[in-house]
């Protein structure tokens, strides 16, 4: 039982490595109560997703999708499938890392705003002081 | 492949979109031309729409290939007619609203029109090619162009919408990052991201648990996306706390995009069987919009707040909708789209009468809109129209949509969803005839209260500007045109576009 469990730990880790990262973000957006607190989990929750992804290309041993000499030369040149590491996903989660920074440039300008009109960025207290200012 | 292509698509994205980086220069050289060339924009790309609206009916399909790279290796932009009847949905209310809010916007945020037109065509860009995309990774780019273009209008008021914004971001962000993990899940799969190509990869893919684990991350993320029941708590706070033009904005478009994207990922990437069989999801949803349309009305009746009253009406208007795909036949999927399209407008069209009456006279709560026939004549005429199609009274699109939906619930055998949709329909007439009672009624609604508060004197004729009037009234006009043209809507648009292999 345990040995069987200790191999898929091992043969689906990055799957185990993900689902971790996540709860840890998931945990910090809705347990904690600091704002910032929340955004980082977000951020986590965000990143664990890039890095599972990415991790679908791994390859143990594999070259760069470069074609030797170009696409025009004899086909005994191009790389055989196995050999390279697929860069579409690497490619997709750049633009997600992008986005993410966005995403997270827009919250952090949102809580300098909030800090501003609250002076707070304490769940409970902003709450509170939001009722009051209505 | 002798796909029919054009170019029309890219124009009605790339319109707004290089417009809006355009603006703050613009602005920061010569101020008053900011929201007329905006205005134009959203004008140029309404045209484009209705122009390759015209070639789908008589052509087909648009194609359009980004680069020019042909499918499955680049990305592709695809319009058929259900996309573009979405697309003629989304640029004709963003030419209405931009119209009306150049007013509110001065009145309500001033100094920060610039930032809010380009922002709004960014989103207006999103939302375009949120529809028109044929890629899933696109798609989710979209759908974060979108969803950032409306964190930043929700917060641009200030103040608690600021509060709301950030909860929007936490929870906006979440069903993003789900659905980039259903995409990682499906290329893993299928080592493509185009949706026809998907589409043929799929199928014999279908026992497998990478694609059901895919599909079910798919389904949570636009879910949260759209506001469905449990997941619509960003929802009441963004939509009630924003500018008023932008809470038109976002429920006229923002969330009836979601659920279009849902109905292409469910029933064009994937077949209807494997939706309604493999995975039995439609009915699940179906049920979740049951309870959606049952709770939120509920919870709109409890409001006094105009807007926040609005909003929860919102979230059981997506219930229809959703229970319109989970019916997954023939004339619930009818209905469901119909309803998309007769929601966005009869609350677009309601956002803007809130805003309105802000505008003129800066109320919010329900039971001080006493007399408002009176002032406001033609607004309290746009919301009552706007009120009698939700209800679903025959001459207007509402009662189009729910027909439909009614009749799908029917074919299902399913009375229960009948029941609910009458529930819901009656609910939906307490919370609106209860602002119409203040509006038209305001000495009876006094003595309803007890008669504490006194009937206001002579009441002085107010309305809003023109320019505030038109878009408040061609919305009317189209809530009703849809009832009328409600035949040709479905046979035009619809039918072509429904998928094979509902059941009938």
């Amino acid at each position: 039982m345990v040995g069987t469990l200790f191999d898929f730990v091992i043969g689906h880790f990055n799957t185990v490595t993900y689902i971790i990262l996540m709860m840890i973000g998931f945990y910090a957006m809705t347990g904690k109560t600091n704002l910032v607190k929340k955004l980082v989990g977000m951020n986590i929750f965000q990143w664990s997703i890039i890095l599972f992804v990415v991790s679908l290309a791994a390859k143990r041993g594999a070259t760069i999708p470069i074609v030797v000499g170009g696409p025009d030369q004899n086909a005994e040149r191009v790389l055989d499938v196995a050999d390279y590491v697929n860069p579409l996903p690497h490619v997709l989660m750049l633009t997600a890392i992008v986005v993410g920074v966005a995403v997270t440039g827009v919250a952090l300008a949102l809580l300098l705003r909030i800090h501003r009109r609250y002076g707070t960025l304490e769940e409970d207290e902003l709450l509170e002081r939001v009722r009051t200012s209505e | 492949m002798n796909a029919h292509q054009s170019a029309l698509p890219i124009l009605i994205i790339l319109a707004p979109l290089l417009t809006s980086f355009a603006l703050p220069v613009l602005g920061w050289w010569y101020r008053p031309a900011v929201f007329p060339v905006a205005l134009i924009a959203l004008t140029v790309s309404c045209g484009t729409a209705i122009v390759a609206a015209r070639e789908v009916l008589v052509n087909g399909p648009l194609h359009y290939y980004l680069g020019g790279w042909a499918p499955p290796w680049g990305v592709e932009l695809r319009i058929d007619s259900l996309g573009a009847l979405m697309l003629l949905l989304i640029t004709v209310l963003t030419l209405l609203i931009g119209i009306y809010s150049k007013k509110s916007v001065v009145k309500e945020i001033p100094s920060k029109d610039v930032p809010f037109y380009s922002v709004y065509l960014v989103m207006v860009a999103g939302l375009a090619g949120l529809v028109s995309t044929a890629d899933m990774f696109n798609l989710y780019v979209f759908l974060e162009i979108t969803s950032l273009a409306s964190y930043a209008l929700v917060s641009i008021g200030g103040g608690a919408a600021v509060v709301s914004a950030f909860r929007y971001v936490i929870l906006g962000t979440v069903g993003a990052a789900f659905y980039l993990l259903a995409v990682g899940y499906l290329y893993s799969m299928t080592g493509s991201l185009n949706m026809a190509d998907l589409s043929r990869i799929l199928p014999g893919l279908y026992d497998s648990t990478t694609v059901l684990v895919g599909f079910a991350f798919f389904v949570i993320g636009i879910s949260i996306k759209m506001a469905l029941f449990p997941m619509h708590t960003w929802l009441p706070g963004a939509y009630a706390n924003a500018p008023s033009a932008v809470s038109a904005l976002l429920a006229a478009t923002s969330t009836k995009v979601a659920a279009y994207v849902l109905v292409r990922v469910m029933f064009f990437v994937f077949e209807p069987r494997f939706s309604i069989e493999v995975i039995p999801v439609t009915t699940l949803l179906g049920w979740m919009g049951a309870v959606a349309m049952i709770l939120g009305s509920v919870m709109a009746i409890a409001q006094s707040d105009f807007k926040r009253m609005l909003a929860y009406s919102s979230v059981a208007q997506i219930g229809y909708i959703v229970l319109g795909i989970g019916l997954a036949n023939t004339a619930g999927f009818t209905g469901g789209i119909l309803h998309l399209i007769n929601h966005a407008f009869m609350k677009g069209g309601l956002f803007l009468v809130a805003g309105a009456i802000v505008y003129r006279t800066g109320l919010r709560e329900i039971r001080e809109f006493r007399g408002l026939s009176l002032k406001m004549p033609v607004t309290a005429a746009t919301f009552a129209v706007c009120a009698l199609a939700m209800v679903g009274i025959p001459p207007t699109g509402g009662f189009f949509s729910k027909f439909y939906l009614i009749l799908g619930a029917i074919d299902a055998g399913n009375w229960v969803f009948v029941g609910v949709i009458v529930l819901s329909s009656v609910l939906a007439l307490a919370y609106l005839a209860n602002v119409l009672r203040y509006m038209y009624f305001p000495g009876e609604a006094a003595a309803g209260r007890g008669g504490e508060l006194p009937v206001p004197g002579p009441i002085i004729r107010d309305e809003v500007p023109w320019s505030m009037l038109g878009p408040m009234l061609a919305v009317a006009a189209g809530i009703v045109l849809l009832g009328v043209f409600s035949g040709e809507v479905v046979g035009q648009f619809i039918e072509p576009s429904t998928p094979d292999g509902l059941a009938r």
